[in-house]
């Protein structure tokens, strides 16, 4: 489904990623762990297409398409879902009416027709109760007054609405008390079909006693210097990310 | 009816058409209104029009629009139209009988008042002066100052017609009133219409005022219109300005508030070459209530200037300003709010705001805040930015699949909403809402009411 080969990208000249490669198939997990400053999010931003990181080497491959060449609506349209660190509050913009949008505009790039009100309100309906999310949230404009949780959930609300073939989800557990990380992670695992593939850049090990992961990676400096399965995780939980640090400074 | 076309060029050129015409100006005008039309030619002559020397019009110049070869209306011009044919107002709940101003004369020569319910007069100026003057005597000339704008004088010296509407002491009228500002001539027109709105005490009114222009000529405008707003009376006033870009307008609106009254005043501006909006409001009693709002979207080498002046001359008034902007093109354009808070107006809660989305590199926003506190006990506030659209937020947008273009009209509209979201006329609120969407997506190309293709000529 994804194909990283040597992804190099910087930021105002700054290399970040400095040669990563990846390849998630359909119907698997795969989380990726590193310290701060590795270039996890960087790695996220980039695949979402955010023009603020230039790509210098490499190609990415998803489904059969260059990635790199797609602008970020039309790998949203393709099916690639990012799940924000930092969701964005937009005052003035209803979530309803946002949600709409972007529901019919990838519809349209299907070459489906748009849903009904009332098609699109049923749907709404279904996935809010997956995620739990207040009903009040989805009447407010995008996130304005959210809390860190509630935005959170929102991310996996908007998730479940646009239904995409590949979610990334950066470091969506931060910062969750652990009623909140339930909840999105159940919602993470219901959302699961063996068709779709989720990567799930996560900062705590927490995280994946929830969401399990088919395969772990540690990102440091630019470079994913290990991956292992989900017995990784347990090991960086216990040995911490110093070991895996030298090995690469050696 | 007869047509007095005159060509006019600068200040001298006012004058000697003011001499040569005297008869015809004084024709039809009650003496008191003579007595103050020869005052304020005098002042007319000391002042001139402003230039950008002046520091009040100092980012619009104005000497360059008024000094062209329009003719000028010193009686109203016989243009037989139907006005079912050219306009149909698709805003429903509105009072149903249109009020239209014609090259700023009333068009209904033949009913040129009316009454409503309740002894609600609206119509002609013109004719209100004859027929009501102890009313027009009281209140005309005493808000707009003509001693401090030279154009202000200017239009009461030449004061000949305009609308007229008086609401009786308790009356709530509960529908709004429909004006309809017709700018229609195969040659290039000045206009200079004079407006009095009386609300006595208790009563309610809104208006609604459009400016059109239905003919592809160049026009200038210098309106002029005074408010009274009695005790406790409530007054919504909207005004859409959609005239077409070789329009040129410069509007002076005068409110005088007395105690525990109401004003909203919002001025949404979709089109026009140059518009200049002056709004001055003087608190005159405590627990007054005056809200500004103004919304400006400009593109090409449109010009748009807000000029406002809150004046707290009395305690426990709140007065707030909201003015919000999208500037396109090569767009230019100037905000200035004025609050003063005199000595005596103790407790005075003032805020003021303006924001602009300037879209491209070329567009200039001049904003200013000028708060003038003389008074110890105070809430004020005042804040400007000038900015690009949020690259943050139309990330995200595009980032759930919406296309950059959908996306940036998604954040303009949520801008602009702010304003719109405050004006009061819920059936008006739904059309705003349209036209700015229109606006913002480019297709208002023409009025959607109406059937002349005038706003891109």
């Amino acid at each position: 489904m994804l194909s990283i080969k040597n992804l190099h990208a910087n930021i105002d000249g700054k290399e970040i990623l400095k040669g990563i490669n990846l390849e998630v198939k359909e119907g698997e997990v795969h989380a990726i762990m590193g310290p701060n400053g590795s270039g996890k999010s960087t790695l996220a931003s980039v695949l979402a297409g955010r023009d603020l990181f230039t790509v210098t080497e490499g190609k990415v491959t998803y489904l059969g398409h260059d990635l790199l060449e797609l602008s970020p609506e039309e790998r949203a349209s393709e099916g690639i879902f990012l799940g924000f660190q930092y969701p964005i509050e937009i005052p003035g913009v209803s979530m309803v009416n946002f949600m709409k949008t972007a529901l019919n505009e990838q519809r349209k790039h299907k070459g489906l027709e748009p849903l009904s009100s009332s098609d699109f309100l049923k749907h709404m309906r279904e996935k809010k109760e997956l995620v739990e999310l207040d009903t009040n949230l989805t009447n407010r404009s995008v996130n304005e007054g959210f809390s860190g949780g509630e935005k959170k959930k929102n991310e996996i609300f908007q998730m479940a609405m646009l239904e995409p073939k590949l979610a990334i989800l950066d470091e969506t557990d931060s910062g969750l008390d652990i009623d909140a990380l339930r909840i999105v992670a159940n919602g993470v695992n219901k959302l699961k079909t063996p068709k779709n593939a989720s990567i799930v850049i996560t900062h705590y090990q927490r995280l994946l006693d929830y969401i399990i992961p088919d395969y772990v990676h540690v990102l440091y400096d630019g470079k994913i210097i290990k991956s292992g399965g989900k017995e990784l995780a347990f090991e960086l939980e216990e040995k911490g990310y110093d070991w895996l640090k030298k090995g690469v400074a050696v | 009816m007869s047509s007095e076309i005159i060509n006019i060029e600068n200040k001298t050129k006012f004058l000697d058409l003011y001499k040569e015409n005297i008869n015809l100006i004084r024709n039809g005008s009650p003496d008191y209104i003579n007595k103050i039309r020869e005052k304020a030619i005098l002042v007319f002559e000391k002042l001139g029009i402003p230039d950008k020397k002046n520091e009040n019009y100092k980012y619009t110049d104005l000497k360059k629009e008024f000094e062209n070869g329009f003719k000028t209306y010193l009686s109203p011009k016989n243009i037989k139209f139907d006005i079912k044919d050219i306009f149909s107002c698709d805003v429903p709940d509105l009072n149903t009988k249109v009020i239209l101003l014609l090259n700023g004369w009333y068009y209904d020569r033949e009913n040129p008042l009316q009454e409503l319910p309740g002894g609600v007069i609206i119509g002609s100026f013109q004719k209100a002066m004859e027929i009501y003057p102890e009313l027009v005597k009281k209140h005309f000339a005493k808000y707009a100052d003509i001693e401090k704008d030279g154009l202000v004088a200017l239009n009461t010296a030449f004061v000949k017609d305009g609308i007229f509407l008086y609401v009786p002491k308790g009356v709530v009228v509960e529908k709004p009133i429909q004006i309809i500002n017709v700018l229609m001539d195969e040659e290039e027109g000045f206009t200079s219409h004079r407006n009095l709105y009386i609300l006595e005490e208790n009563s309610q009114a809104s208006v609604v005022v459009c400016d059109h222009t239905l003919s592809a000529t160049n026009f200038l405008t210098n309106s002029v219109a005074e408010f009274y707003i009695g005790p406790n009376a409530q007054f919504d006033y909207s005004r859409i300005q959609n005239e077409h870009n070789g329009s040129k307008q410069v509007s002076h609106l005068f409110f005088h508030q007395e105690r525990d009254s109401r004003v909203t005043d919002s001025t949404i501006s979709l089109h026009g070459g140059l518009i200049r909006n002056n709004v001055s409001a003087h608190l005159n009693g405590e627990g007054c209530e005056n809200n500004t709002y103004g919304l400006y979207l400009t593109d090409k080498g449109q010009h748009i200037d807000n000029f406002v002046f809150i004046d707290h001359a009395k305690p426990n008034c709140v007065s707030s300003q909201l003015f919000k902007g999208v500037l396109d093109d090569f767009a230019t354009g100037a905000f200035n709010g004025r609050i003063l808070v005199r000595k005596d107006a103790q407790k005075t809660q003032a805020y003021q705001a303006n924001n602009n989305i300037l879209l491209t590199d070329d567009v200039d926003i001049k904003t200013r805040p000028q708060l003038e506190i003389y008074a110890d006990d105070v809430k004020c506030s005042h804040g400007a930015t000038v900015g690009q659209l949020d690259e943050n937020a139309l990330f995200y947008l595009r980032a759930r699949g919406i296309p950059k273009k959908e996306a940036k009209l998604l954040l303009m509209y949520a801008f602009a909403f702010e304003v719109i979201q405050k004006i009061k006329v819920p059936a008006l609120k739904e059309r705003i809402t349209d036209l700015v969407e229109k606006r913002l997506r480019g297709e208002l190309s023409r009025c959607n009411s109406c059937q002349m293709h005038c706003c891109n000529p």
